[in-house]
């Protein structure tokens, strides 16, 4: 075995962006939330990630604006600390460290240089008790600050963010936990107890799950597991209580909210259905309907003009006023369990998998982030808990990108399995892919594989799928594209069986000729031409697992895994196994554009993955221990661009980047050390300025700007190298002090292009002096005259001057400096325009 | 916020024959106006001139009916015995009939009596016909001879004695005046030129001859005869074109479509078949109620006449334009003009500040119920008669998606006797409905499990509930039958296959076909 230090294993992307309520800056224009370590800070008008806050060491578990200051902002984690940064900036500004691990925070404008949060009762991690404590800043000009001055508020608390709120002006903080509803006030010192019957007669369960206080009036809402939201009034007697109840969520509030006048309160839950209840007129309700998955946080921005949603499957949604969603922000969506495998489209080489029920998401894994939903089942998506959906099970793409099928099946208990195939064509024109052909039953039992036919030259394409039924059916599109107005649509072409047995997976081989369908214990391989069987291979006594046919130089070669754990490798030509390993293979699959095969191993409950060439007896590449539990999905993404490393052990990556589901889930991948360097150079260089809205067109605007810029620059400095006064300049406009200079990226660029301008015009520029020469008020006229012409003049009149004066002293540079100041606004504005 | 989806109808693979143009043109016609004669109707004929009467012979009798009057507009009873064959001069004066006592009677159409009477056959004379000259009569008959006979004279010109058995059936050229052909029961086809004394071609047909066609350029000859019907090409000598046998009894008629596109078949199988004369392929099929003996097409095809030997005359006339219309025009009602257009025309202003209207998503009147979760209304509302008679697969989806948000059961519950015969009227139409029976089943099931209670309240429900469970036990009754006939196939195609196909594992070619034709959207057959 080969030890290979510089490889390993990385999570990449799709980190959650939901686990935690999001926070909105005071002018609306940011969006913070609390994604794994990290803060990460989008555009609300956007939607792209502008910094993300590095430096916590564990999860990040809260956000919050501090209260006195609304550029700076609050984070804690569970490692112990909280941290206040720049988010402007996204800059850390200071670090307190508190030692206990903090599950959630709060702090109020009343309550200066205080923080409370939420820390386990025991200083171990693992215990259940949950105590709010409230924690004194110090006021200390250093990094790191040590917070040590904890004093209980309340003991007995959840850990959940929204089970906490102040109240108006910060005088009384509420908890609620199971079925007791805690006020604490300040002044008084004392604490109040409500608690709820556990059944009322109905049924209901009473459990409050969320907790929103009124900003403005002594009004605590809270939402409870049976949909019910209470209003309580007059809390601050113990007998005399009140409260009514608002019943319209027919499950569990899992969020809730009041505006920050108090006018409104927001509930939301699984309906996915965004509630406002006027408040003191709660017959009134506006209804948001169709999120599009359960609600689990909501927030409101300090002007009351943005709403955000965040919902279970990793997306915020902002909405303004409760009318319209303006914007989304949608991260890799997780299901409880990705059925369909990973797959890579070959057109847009964005990760495929099934995200959000009954769709499929196409995920950029360069850009990491959500390119689309494809809505396969086209179904209204019910929310409701216990009912059984459509959803997407297998998915295959053909070599070109240019069809996709899909299989969606739903299982209701005592009733027969409904499935679907369905198969999409791309269209160009949306760049999206449409609905062909839906055969509904294509089968009499479930789906167990299909595959495409993977060769790129074929006329027509081909889909085989392998059905519990004991069949495998061939469909194809009929060439003859038929006058009627509705294109050609697929039909199946030949029905296989062997024996009566199960076909379990099937593979076509890289050139398309041959099908290998494995039925149990035994592989057919059959000739798609003609549909003859050409030959069984067999392994016994257990069935075959997975199949996979070698490619390029290794096409001679056809493995497969089979259940009693060996490793097959049989020899096309020959028809007789080549070699066979004993490893119990969870996975096994095949780089699309190398020869290398990736075998993943279960072992000692862990996996390990073995890299190797059908035709080479020692593995390419092994690492024990990748990740624990068992891999079973798996793919090989193609690179943007090829790596040039000449290490032999990780020579495999150089073409395609191997990413992998673990057993909960997250999307890992291999790295290597190189790769991992040259991500941490680019992603300083990505600093991105924020003064203008961050629109598509101004990305592609800017970075073309810069481009131009840099290829200015260079070009410049080759030909201007002799120039000494140039460099001067420059020299001189690095000095200024920052802030009295306009934006550099305008200021660099208007510089540079009139040095360039002046080079060619040189003819004119020596005339245009010589007029400058005889009289003052004429270059006024002039001035004047090129003022209302054109931009090309005031280069012109700049290069001539650095040009000719070949010493300028301090004072005269000086005087550029502002001319050229007073220039660039007209100058800006002509180009903007 | 994504919009309502709306309810998934499925497309289901069209039952029955394909709609094409042809289906469209003879689907055409009104609902058949029927009329009694006395007895078989052996013949009908059209007048060539305006109005197009035409005359039905029917056992002693030969009316004439008008174009749109359900009574004759003249009748002609001088006949001792059966008439047959009353044919129209071309200039639609004078009509000639055969009778079964051998004499040839020429009528004027406005008279009653014969004007001539044509005597010298001596036995029945089945085939009677004017030349293109107008001034001769060509008749055939049961003495194995035809005779040509001049009007004016009342004197028999030729008889020729080729045939051997009956004359049924000729036709006479309509461009040469000395040109006919004969078919006869010996299964010959004769052509006959007046200037000779013999037949000039003979073919042969093979059956005994019922009718001749020939088309309007006299280039080809259409023969029915058996279950056959043969096209000869006259000027290659007659050289066999096509035979056809799309009929399984004696064909009895034949007539051509005035385009002369398409060739009309009747036969005692009850079957007008109407046949394409390029490819000579069957493009539609009329059903009737007896056997038929005799078809004619009106002009320009404004209607269809064919006699039964029930004694049945069936008449069937062109839909007008409007009323073939009328079903999508009235269908297609919109705002009038005016309210349309209102401000689709209005150009902005420079400084109009616009406001734009969100587009408002239409919805069928089921998925807005749906939408607002009222289940009950919405299957009310896919149960309404239109749908449920025309469009079963969109009752079948509400259904189903009811189902699919698991609230089909309340939407079953809770209904009057009325409202309750109403789906158990759409569950008896359609719950044996191959498409339809995954979904109806659980559905019926839970009915008889919602309304178990109320049984025997009410006669009507009742009534339909045992309709409903005759129906079932007949399907499982038809799916036990279609079972054995599957494996007395099997058997037959195991037996038929050649050995090697057998002894090869794997699926055989035949059975791939056999599923592939269905796989686009399989019905499965399914035993309740």
């Amino acid at each position: 075995m080969v030890e290979h230090g510089d490889i390993r294993v990385v999570h990449r992307g799709g980190s959650k962006i939901n686990y935690r309520e999001p926070v909105v800056t005071n002018d609306s224009r940011f969006l913070l939330c609390a994604s794994g370590e990290r803060v990460k800070v989008f555009s609300t008008s956007t939607e792209e990630c502008v910094h993300e806050l590095r430096g916590h060491t564990d999860l990040v578990t809260g956000v919050l604006l501090r209260p006195s200051n609304h550029l700076q902002v609050y984070s804690s984690s569970v490692d112990g600390t909280v941290r206040l940064w720049d988010f402007t900036d996204g800059i850390l500004i200071k670090t307190y460290v508190i030692g206990y691990p903090v599950y959630s925070f709060y702090a109020s404008a009343n309550h200066g240089g205080v923080l409370f949060i939420v820390t386990p009762t025991q200083s171990d991690k693992r215990s259940e008790l949950f105590q709010l404590v409230a924690v004194d800043l110090p006021q200390s000009g250093d990094q790191q600050v040590e917070a040590r001055e904890l004093s209980a508020v309340l003991s007995d608390v959840s850990c959940i963010p929204a089970t906490i709120g102040f109240g108006r002006g910060g005088e009384y903080i509420a908890s609620a936990k199971g079925l007791d509803l805690v006020v604490y006030f300040f002044k008084k010192g004392k604490s109040y107890r409500f608690p709820l019957k556990e059944d009322n007669k109905k049924g209901g369960k009473n459990t409050f799950l969320c907790i929103a206080c009124h900003p403005k009036d002594d009004c605590i809402a809270t939402g409870h597991e049976d949909g019910k939201i209470r209003l309580w009034r007059n809390f601050n007697h113990k007998k005399e209580y009140t409260y009514s109840t608002l019943h319209w969520h027919h499950n569990a509030v899992s969020a809730m909210c009041f505006t920050p006048e108090g006018t409104n309160l927001l509930s939301g839950g699984l309906e996915s259905v965004l509630v406002q209840w006027r408040y003191n007129q709660e017959s009134q309700r506006d209804f948001l309907p169709r999120l599009g998955s359960a609600i689990k946080h909501i927030a409101v921005s300090p002007d009351g003009a943005l709403f955000c949603t965040s919902h279970s499957d990793n997306k915020i949604t902002i909405i303004q006023s409760c009318v319209k969603v303006s914007a989304v922000i949608q991260g890799l969506v997780k299901g409880e369990s990705v059925t369909t495998d990973l797959m890579v489209d070959p057109r847009s080489k964005s990760l495929v998998l099934n995200g959000k029920p009954g769709h499929l998401q196409f995920y950029s894994l360069q850009r990491d982030k959500l390119l689309y939903n494809l809505d396969i089942v086209q179904q209204e998506y019910i929310h409701e808990s216990g009912l059984e959906q459509f959803e997407v099970v297998k998915v295959a793409f053909d070599a070109s990108g240019n069809w996709m099928a899909t299989v969606e099946e739903r299982k209701q208990k005592d009733a027969e399995l409904e499935f679907n195939l369905k198969l999409w064509a791309f269209d160009e024109q949306t760049q999206s892919f449409v609905l062909n052909t839906t055969v509904s039953a294509p089968h009499e039992a479930r789906i167990t594989a299909m595959c495409f036919c993977q060769a790129t030259d074929s006329q027509t394409t081909m889909l085989v799928s392998a059905s519990k039924d004991g069949h495998f059916k061939a469909w194809q599109l009929p060439r003859s594209a038929r006058a009627e107005d509705e294109g050609p649509s697929w039909s199946c072409d030949f029905v296989g069986d062997y024996h009566g047995l199960v076909p379990e997976c099937c593979c076509f081989s890289a050139d398309g000729s041959l099908l290998a369908v494995s039925f149990q214990e035994v592989v057919t391989v059959w000739s798609p031409a003609s549909w003859e069987l050409l030959t069984t291979l067999s392994q016994p006594p257990k069935a075959v697992r997975d199949l996979c046919f070698g490619r390029l130089s290794c096409s001679k070669y056809l493995l497969g895994t089979t259940d009693n754990n060996l490793l097959c490798c049989w020899n096309l030509l020959t028809c007789s196994l080549e070699w066979s390993t004993s490893m119990d293979v969870s996975l096994l699959l095949i780089d699309p554009l190398t020869e290398n095969m990736a075998a993943f191993c279960y072992q000692d409950g862990s996996s390990d993955l073995f890299v190797f060439k059908p035709s080479e007896p020692r593995p390419v590449f092994s690492l024990k221990a990748v990740c624990s539990g068992k891999v079973t999905q798996a793919v090989f993404a193609p690179r943007e661009e090829m790596l040039e490393s000449c290490e032999e052990s990780s020579q495999w990556l150089n073409r395609s980047q191997l990413y992998f589901l673990t057993q909960y889930t997250d999307l890992m991948t291999f790295t290597t050390k190189a790769e991992e360097d040259r991500l941490m150079a680019t992603s300083k260089q990505l600093v991105i300025d924020d003064s203008v809205a961050r629109t598509p067109f101004y990305l592609l605007l800017g970075k073309h700007r810069k481009q131009e810029n840099q290829d200015s620059l260079s070009s410049l400095s080759a030909e201007m190298m002799p120039v000494p006064q140039g460099s001067v300049a420059i020299k001189e406009l690095l000095q200024t002090p920052a802030h009295v200079l306009p934006s550099t990226s305008f200021l660099c660029s208007m510089f540079v292009q009139s040095l360039l301008v002046s080079v060619t015009d040189g003819r004119e520029e020596s005339k245009h002096a010589e007029e400058e020469m005889e009289s003052e008020k004429e270059e006024e006229d002039s001035e004047g005259e090129m003022e209302s012409s054109t931009t090309r003049p005031e280069p012109v009149s700049l290069g001539s001057q650095s040009a000719e004066s070949a010493a300028l002293t301090k004072a005269q540079l000086r005087e550029l400096r502002r001319v050229k100041k007073l220039d660039h606004g007209w100058l800006t504005g002509l180009l903007l325009s | 916020m994504a919009s309502y989806k709306p309810t998934k109808i499925q497309i289901y693979p069209k039952l029955g024959e394909k709609v094409t143009q042809d289906t469209l043109y003879w689907k055409n016609y009104k609902a058949p106006v029927q009329i009694k004669e006395f007895g078989a109707i052996t013949s009908i004929d059209f007048s060539p001139v305006a109005p197009h009467n035409f005359a039905v012979t029917a056992f002693t009798r030969i009316h004439i009916y008008g174009p749109f009057s359900q009574e004759p507009v003249k009748t002609l009873t001088r006949f001792k015995d059966t008439a047959y064959c009353g044919r129209f001069r071309s200039d639609g004066q004078l009509l000639v009939a055969g009778c079964e006592d051998s004499v040839v009677r020429l009528f004027d159409v406005s008279g009653k009596v014969a004007l001539r009477m044509f005597k010298g056959h001596t036995k029945a004379v089945h085939v009677t016909d004017f030349t293109s000259d107008r001034y001769q009569i060509f008749t055939g008959s049961d003495d194995y001879t035809c005779r040509l006979w001049d009007i004016p004279n009342a004197t028999e010109l030729n008889s020729y004695r080729e045939h051997t058995d009956y004359v049924r059936c000729g036709v006479t050229s309509k461009l040469n005046r000395d040109l006919f052909i004969t078919g006869s029961y010996d299964h010959t086809l004769k052509l006959f030129d007046a200037r000779a004394n013999k037949s000039v071609m003979t073919m042969d047909h093979g059956q005994p001859v019922e009718s001749l066609l020939l088309y309007p350029s006299e280039g080809l000859l259409v023969s029915a005869g058996g279950r056959y019907v043969k096209v000869w090409d006259l000027l290659k000598g007659g050289q066999p074109l096509v035979s056809m046998k799309n009929h399984h009894k004696t064909v009895t008629c034949l007539c051509l479509s005035s385009n002369g596109q398409r060739l009309l078949s009747a036969s005692l199988d009850r079957h007008v078949k109407v046949y394409n004369t390029t490819n000579y392929k069957v493009v539609h099929n009329f059903d009737y109620a007896a056997s038929i003996l005799s078809v004619a097409l009106a002009p320009d095809d404004e209607s269809i006449v064919a006699g039964m030997t029930n004694s049945i005359l069936s008449i069937k006339h062109r839909k007008s334009p409007e009323e073939s219309n009328e079903v999508s025009g009235q269908q297609r009602r919109r705002p009038s003009y005016r309210v349309f257009v209102k401000g689709k025309n209005y150009v902005p202003k420079q400084d109009d500040y616009l406001v734009s209207k969100p587009v408002k998503q239409h919805l069928a009147k089921y998925d807005t119920q749906l939408k607002k979760f009222n289940v009950s209304k919405s299957l009310d509302t896919a149960l309404e008669t239109w749908t449920r008679l025309r469009k079963p697969e969109i009752t079948v989806a509400v259904i189903k998606e009811l189902d699919r948000r698991g609230t089909l059961k309340n939407a079953l519950a809770g209904r009057d006797e009325q409202g309750l015969g109403r789906l158990l009227n759409f569950l008896i139409g359609n719950v044996v409905d191959p498409r339809f029976a995954p979904v109806l089943a659980p559905a019926a099931e839970m009915i008889l499990d919602v309304y178990r209670q109320v049984i025997g309240q009410s006669p009507l429900v009742d009534r339909q509930l045992l309709r409903l469970q005759d129906l079932l036990e007949r399907e499982i009754d038809y799916q036990q039958d279609l079972v054995e006939v599957l494996g007395m196939l099997d058997t037959l195609f195991a037996s038929s296959l050649p050995r090697m196909e057998v002894a090869r594992p794997g699926a055989s070619r035949a059975n791939g076909l056999a599923q592939g034709e269905a796989g686009a959207s399989r019905p499965q057959l399914q035993a309740t």
